[in-house]
């Protein structure tokens, strides 16, 4: 068993289309850096420095991150990660 | 021929075409509508200016659009009202009230937003606008979406109270009543703009709506004879307001119209929903979502999409945040209208007591040039008085009724 991570349709790109892919039990940081490894681009998307963009929301088992530890919130086996964009949309059709 | 260059992610600093987007395709982050300012300050003056109609459009220079106002064309230029009989009570020297009960063409501030919204959407050759909305802005867009020739889809909560939805359905948009709360009706808008060619005003038109609101902090400032005030205290909801106003000031002087813009920025909430207060209380930039629960129905919005450039504003300029309890926003609007002949809607009531909380606490001087933004009339939310008015003196329809009433009233002995 692995960490559920959720992928919003605007990143699926990077997940070959994927909108759920596995992470690595951890910090939530470190997960997002694994998950670069094999989804290259995915970090940039979602943070910088080591820090979770500001208009980016992860929850981890519907909690957002913040009210938890924030980026060195730690994820085990059978969690659910999800990564979500704070202004939902994008460019209208 | 409009002076925007472009919009520019407020995060990360890319830039985009000016299109309907407002969303940053890279980093999630909002766009900004950007100026050439340089090429502002050589075609506005003061003189320019105060030549025009009293309308928001003679600041035109300064808002997003390319051609001429296609909505609107009589909002904006409100009373600065000098208020002697609150500052008395409150014991400061000058105060003012932005007086925004009285919009057109219906009272509030939104007027200023939705008229900048549709020209723009009119720019984009939209045919269709809509909002989310459970007040002022559904009122604004029916009304100036008629009179604009635009087709309307208003979706409100299907809980709103009936006084509510007729100010809206009179201009016989399609108001569609979502069985959901407003944040719920708030997604699926955003579900139906990624599908639909739609302008949402507060959506994929939100860059250019917002920059309407800037026209209130012009306004403050040619009123006050060309200055920027010390202190302006602001109602918040998503705090799109505050952040606007502080710019407005900035732009001014960027433009070389001020010389300087030292105002203080007061925000401004009920204590049933106060996240950006308190995050300005605590000292933190992380904004925490709150579920409102207040009489200031305007305001309560409880993950508000602006917060964090609130906080910063705020913070930046040197103020402080307040929040009031319902009976004491009900109080300030009680006593905004004995004192100053003003009904406003209970965001009104939130700011006027949210400035006695700050004069008390010594956060804005006794000295100082104080602007209260009052943002809509008080017709609108005559609820917030249930059980909490004095009732009329019931008489007969004779001279000695009347006169018993007069000595009750110590007026005749």
């Amino acid at each position: 068993m692995a960490v559920k991570v959720r992928i919003p349709t605007p990143l699926q790109r990077l997940t070959n289309g994927q909108e759920v892919v596995e992470g690595k039990p951890g910090k939530i940081i470190d997960l997002i850096m694994e998950l670069d490894s094999r989804y290259p681009g995915l970090a940039e998307r979602v943070s910088e420095n080591g820090k979770i963009r500001r208009f980016v929301n992860i929850y981890v088992n519907e909690e957002d991150i913040r009210f938890l530890q924030a980026e060195e919130t730690e994820v085990k086996d059978g969690d659910e990660v999800s990564i979500v964009p704070a202004i939902a949309g994008g460019r209208g059709n | 021929m409009g002076y925007v260059e472009g919009l520019k992610c407020r995060e990360c600093g890319r830039q985009y075409n000016v299109e309907p987007i407002y969303v940053c395709e890279f980093c999630f982050g909002p766009l900004e509508v950007i100026y050439n300012y340089e090429k502002i300050k050589k075609v506005i003056s003061k003189k320019k200016i105060e030549n025009r109609d009293e309308t928001l459009w003679r600041y035109k220079e300064l808002l997003p659009i390319d051609g001429p106002p296609q909505a609107g064309l009589y909002s904006g230029f409100t009373p600065l009202v000098k208020a002697e009989n609150l500052a008395k009570v409150l014991g400061v020297k000058e105060l003012y009230i932005k007086d925004d009960t009285v919009v057109h063409p219906t009272f509030s501030f939104k007027d200023r937003v939705v008229a900048v919204a549709l020209t723009k959407a009119k720019e984009f050759g939209f045919d269709t606008v809509a909002c989310a909305s459970t007040g002022n802005l559904a009122h604004s867009v029916s009304a100036q979406g008629a009179k604009a020739g635009f087709k309307r889809f208003i979706f409100i909560p299907a809980t709103l109270e009936a006084s509510k939805i007729v100010s809206s359905l009179v201009f016989e948009p399609h108001l569609i009543a979502v069985d959901g709360n407003y944040d719920e009706v708030n997604r699926l808008c955003s579900e139906i703009a990624n599908q639909y060619r739609w302008a949402f005003v507060n959506i994929n038109i939100r860059p250019f709506y917002a920059e309407g609101s800037k026209t209130i902090g012009f306004e403050i400032a040619e009123q006050l004879g060309w200055k920027a005030p010390d202190n302006v205290v602001v109602p918040c909801a998503s705090g799109s307001l505050l952040t606007k106003i502080w710019k407005a000031f900035k732009e001014l002087k960027e433009v070389g119209i001020i010389k300087s813009a030292n105002t203080k920025i007061f925000a401004a909430q009920a204590k049933g929903c106060n996240p950006i207060v308190t995050a300005i209380k605590n000292d933190t930039d992380v904004i925490r979502p709150v579920k409102p629960d207040t009489v200031a129905k305007s305001l309560a919005i409880g993950n508000p999409a602006d917060g964090y450039y609130a906080y910063k504003a705020v913070k930046e300029s040197g103020g402080y945040g307040e929040d009031v309890t319902d009976d004491e926003i009900v109080e300030g609007m009680k006593l905004l209208a004995r004192t100053e002949g003003i009904f406003a809607e209970t965001a009104g009531g939130v700011t006027v007591a949210t400035t006695k909380k700050l004069i008390e606490q010594g956060y804005i001087g006794k000295n100082e040039v104080t602007v209260i933004c009052v943002t809509g009339n008080g017709l609108k939310t005559k609820e917030a008085f249930d059980g909490r008015m004095s009732e009329p003196i019931y008489i007969k329809p004779n001279i000695e009724a009347f006169e018993k009433t007069l000595k009750r009233l110590k007026i005749l002995k």
